[in-house]
């Protein structure tokens, strides 16, 4: 105990006499937090809309209004050719354009049927599905409408319609920030947990310090105690500065309770820390570790269901993300924050990563040899 | 135990099987209790290698070694207990000062500074002043310093010294040598490697090794007392035209600089014939670099 005790307290010294250390512990979350739920909006606003419009009759012309009323179309230009239309998507001005044909509004009157047509813009994917889906709605929006203006002069009996009215749940705004946050929060964690771990371990070897220690008698688990303790403390304190930030500029606070949060947060950080020390046992020099960790956490964060949710992954894609701890910590993230979910509901994700706790610990430890 | 390190037949490669690299052949070494050993050899001899084995951090192929009656496979707990190593490269914190690398390397080995400060007395105090500076930001010759006191500090059975005297000024060097002496009266047995042949004369006896190989084990005095042949030293105005004649010359059978001379030496009998009226020649007593650097020629 006295040993570990005095690993610790040198740990401790060396990260607080290291100002950049400390700089990226306490900047990086507060940045980060502020920044990117800010920046990473996942509302479409802002599409440039092209319309080429034909037909120029009150119909075509309210059915424009319309679109550009709802807020999320820019009109970028009115083309009098689908042509011209098209080279505004070339030249990037468009992301969608809408050609309203020639006597839209009579045949829609005679005929009861009338066509639009739209092109989207796909180099930006989500923009233009998003846009395309978007302007679909309105259009069947204004063709509800129209039809019940319509209907009492064709002296039809009034067709059955299903009206839909929405409700979201657990995020009544569908404030994306309020998903966003608790999971930037996670990636934040997670970063913390296995790069400075594994960056600090490495950094022993470098330096030659842990060819030093391998000769005395301390322990394996002593000194592998020693590194994954202080980061585990930092990497709650980064969480909990990361809930202030979230309070302090966001006003969120957890549905749930603060101590299941944290019960978690604590098995997940073993299991991270486990990941970073597995990642210094396989890598001479910081620049191998950092290389490595950073190719993990890419994986990580971009198949961690905060960008693109899992659930519209290929099947394959989906059972690799089974292997990733990030998922299920945004997972619970969500959950109890966002839901106010108790430990109980929480239980299949906590043994889970008890379980990656233990296996990346025991192949660290494992690997983790004292002689080569 | 009259014997503190007993070394039987050694060996260590690194590197594939097609291409090994031969760190260490066959090497066998007694190093009795309270000797300072010196272990002496060019760059890439081998020496760190078997260093890191007898200090159980590398495993050798083939033999067995024992540290104070331990072997250093089997119980190698209880070697890291008794030894002292210093290795070649500064490796003790640099973020921590002085003071707390002391103490840090004497609580991992659950040794207290009070209780072995005699041992590290006469080298601490010239870094006393110094104690609450970080170890990173030391003088080379202070950085040594501390290293050899946070070897010490557990009071070792041996102490194992890789390279203490390379990149260190002369002076110092020789302040170092006269702490070891100071420490061998102490009872410790110390190993020390070394790339420079005059410090072999400060040891009680000295290993030769090149390529994984040890050449001769003796004392400086045996050692050179085995030097029979007849040695001159020459100068000349234009030395490197002189070592080609040097060479050039019959019964020389090697020639080579040395300092500010060319040492020559000579088949027994034949004496140097006359090479100029510029040259001065005088006949010197061979030391230990003239011997090693004959045994060298010879296992080229």
């Amino acid at each position: 105990m006295r040993t570990l005790r005095f690993l610790l307290q040198k740990e401790f010294r060396q990260i607080f006499r290291d100002p950049s250390i400390l700089r990226i512990i306490f900047m990086m979350p507060i940045i980060q937090l502020i920044i990117l739920p800010m920046a990473a909006d996942y509302e479409m606003k802002n599409i440039n809309l092209v319309v080429t419009d034909h037909d120029h009759s009150v119909y075509s012309r309210q059915l424009i209004n319309k679109i550009t009323a709802s807020g999320y179309f820019k009109l970028a230009a009115v083309n009098n050719s689908y042509q011209q239309s098209l080279r505004d998507i070339e030249a990037d001005k468009a992301d969608l354009v809408l050609e309203i044909p020639v006597a839209f509004e009579k045949k829609l009157i005679r005929e009861n049927t009338a066509g639009t047509f739209i092109a989207v813009n796909a180099i930006n994917g989500t923009k233009g599905n998003l846009g395309a889906a978007y302007i679909r709605t309105i259009i069947q929006d204004y063709n509800q409408e129209i039809r019940s203006k319509l209907l009492p002069f064709s002296g039809m009996p009034p067709q059955p319609q299903i009206a839909i009215t929405y409700a979201n749940w657990f995020n009544p705004q569908m404030n994306y920030k309020f998903f966003m946050v608790p999971g930037i929060l996670v990636l934040l964690l997670t970063m913390v947990g296995a790069n400075l771990t594994a960056i600090n371990i490495v950094r022993e070897k470098e330096i030659g310090t842990i060819e030093q220690i391998n000769v005395t008698p301390i322990r394996k688990h002593h000194f592998i105690l020693g590194k994954l303790i202080p980061f585990w403390i930092l990497g709650l304190i980064v969480m909990t500065l990361g809930f202030v930030v979230a309070r302090v500029v966001y006003g969120i606070s957890p549905a749930g309770s603060f101590l299941s949060i944290y019960a978690f947060a604590a098995v997940y950080l073993l299991a991270v820390l486990g990941l970073g020390l597995l990642v210094s046992t396989y890598s001479n020099t910081q620049q191998q570790a950092m290389l490595v960790s950073f190719f993990i956490m890419m994986i990580f964060v971009l198949m961690g269901g905060l960008y693109t949710s899992i659930s519209s992954m290929p099947e394959w894609a989906q059972w690799i993300t089974k292997l990733n701890p990030v998922s299920y910590f945004i997972d619970v993230m969500r959950m109890v924050v966002l839901k106010g979910s108790s430990m109980k509901d929480i239980l299949p994700q906590f043994f889970t990563i008890t379980g990656f706790a233990f296996v990346l610990n025991g192949w660290a430890v494992w690997n983790y040899r004292k002689r080569a | 135990m009259n014997n503190s390190v007993i070394v039987q037949g050694v060996s260590k490669q690194y590197g594939s099987k097609k291409q090994p690299v031969v760190a260490l052949s066959d090497i066998s070494l007694d190093i009795a209790t309270g000797e300072l050993f010196g272990l002496i050899g060019p760059d890439g001899a081998g020496k760190t290698s078997l260093f890191r084995i007898l200090t159980t951090l590398l495993l050798a192929d083939k033999g067995s070694a024992t540290v104070a009656g331990y072997d250093v496979v089997k119980e190698y707990k209880a070697v890291r207990k008794i030894v002292g190593y210093m290795p070649g490269k500064f490796s003790l914190y640099q973020d921590l000062t002085v003071e707390e690398n002391l103490h840090f390397f004497a609580t991992i080995f659950h040794a207290s500074v009070a209780d072995n400060y005699h041992l590290i007395k006469d080298i601490y105090e010239q870094i006393a002043p110094f104690k609450d500076r970080r170890a990173g930001k030391l003088s080379g010759g202070m950085k040594q310093k501390l290293a050899l006191c946070c070897a010490l500090i557990h009071e070792p059975k041996v102490l194992f010294l890789d390279e203490p005297t390379t990149g260190v000024d002369a002076v110092s060097r020789n302040e170092f040598w006269d702490m070891l002496q100071l420490l061998k009266k102490k009872g410790i047995t110390i190993i020390v490697s070394t790339p420079y042949m005059d410090e072999a004369s400060r040891c009680d006896r000295v290993a030769l090794i090149q390529n994984g190989r040890i050449l001769q084990v003796n004392t400086p005095e045996a050692i050179i007392s085995g030097f029979t042949q007849p040695l001159y030293a020459v100068k000349a105005p234009g030395m490197l035209s002189l070592l080609k004649q040097l060479h050039n010359t019959p019964g020389v059978l090697a020639a080579y600089p040395f300092g500010e001379y060319h040492h020559a030496v000579m088949q027994p009998g034949v004496s140097l014939p006359f090479l100029g009226k510029d040259a001065e020649v005088k006949a010197v007593t061979p030391n230990i670099e003239d011997c090693f650097i004959q045994l060298m020629q010879h296992h080229a």
